[in-house]
């Protein structure tokens, strides 16, 4: 194996460490996406499909609906969003800080084109029901066979 | 924060107690903040509404528990699934110095908000210094 050393002429065994580090963690994530059940990215998402639409949920508690942004174009839906750290008052301190904060955004390949007129979005509970409809023209169509009779 | 730490974390039974439920139980992830007159808890539990939720207090444990909403539609297929719904639970340890009676909950866009007052005793007071 060469090392490679843009732009240096000295070997830097540190950076080479580096490298090694990012490609196992690579590996890592791809070990991980295949399990299958959490892609591990925020917000989680689920997605069911039937020949008239697509069912998306999405775990967002604590977000103003009011501030969602979500955008859908041919076949990728886009959702972005705050989620915003309350203030501390005077003299008051975290004893505990588990919950994220701050802004995300998250895209999603959708299985058909959506008809954007008639999408629409619940916030309910601190889930996201988002209802999107196929378009009349990439709607599954059944096709008859006909029976060769001659 | 990295996003494994974002992701639902599914909640350990104590040792040697098995659960009986058929749904998956999570931690929820909560925030405590602490000031002069009060401590507050936040929890997230996605999928949860007030009338799923319930707080107990025996002895000097606090105990929460949720039930979430099931989202699963009929009549469709699944695409993929990044989350499950399920229950949620967790307890936590008080000190003495809350007052118990006056503890409020409140379920405002899947996050439960507990409020638990600082007896009036364990309240800091401010001694004022006359000249003599």
């Amino acid at each position: 194996m060469m090392w490679q050393v843009p732009g240096g002429t000295y070997w830097n065994p540190f950076g080479e460490l580096a490298r090694v580090n990012r490609e196992m963690s690579r590996l890592a994530d791809a070990f991980r996406g295949v399990q299958g059940i959490d892609a591990g990215d925020f917000p989680a998402a689920s997605m069911w499909t039937n020949e008239d639409q697509t069912l998306m949920t999405v775990e967002l508690p604590d977000v103003n609906p009011e501030e969602l942004d979500i955008t859908v174009k041919d076949t990728v839906l886009t959702l972005r969003g705050k989620r915003e750290e309350e203030a501390l008052g005077e003299n008051e301190k975290y004893i505990r800080q588990e919950r994220g904060t701050g802004s995300f955004v998250r895209s999603f390949s959708l299985p058909h084109r959506v008809d954007s007129e008639k999408v629409s979005a619940e916030y309910r509970n601190g889930i996201l029901y988002l209802t999107l409809p196929r378009r009349d023209m990439d709607k599954p169509r059944k096709i008859a066979v006909k029976a060769d009779t001659a | 924060m990295t996003a494994k730490e974002l992701r639902k974390k599914e909640a350990e039974a104590p040792t040697h107690v098995e659960r009986s439920e058929q749904c998956p139980v999570f931690v929820p992830p909560v925030d405590i903040r602490e000031s002069v007159s009060d401590v507050v808890l936040l929890a997230d539990m996605p999928g949860v509404d007030e009338n799923n939720v319930d707080v107990d207090l025996e002895g000097d444990v606090l105990t929460i528990r949720g039930h979430g909403e099931e989202t699963t539609p009929q009549g469709h297929s699944l695409n993929y699934r990044e989350y499950r719904s399920g229950n949620y639970e967790r307890s936590f340890t008080l000190s003495r110095d809350i007052d118990r009676e006056a503890v409020t909950a409140v379920m405002k866009n899947g996050v439960l908000r507990l409020t638990l007052p600082k007896a009036k005793e364990a309240q800091p007071k401010r001694i004022t210094v006359k000249a003599g």
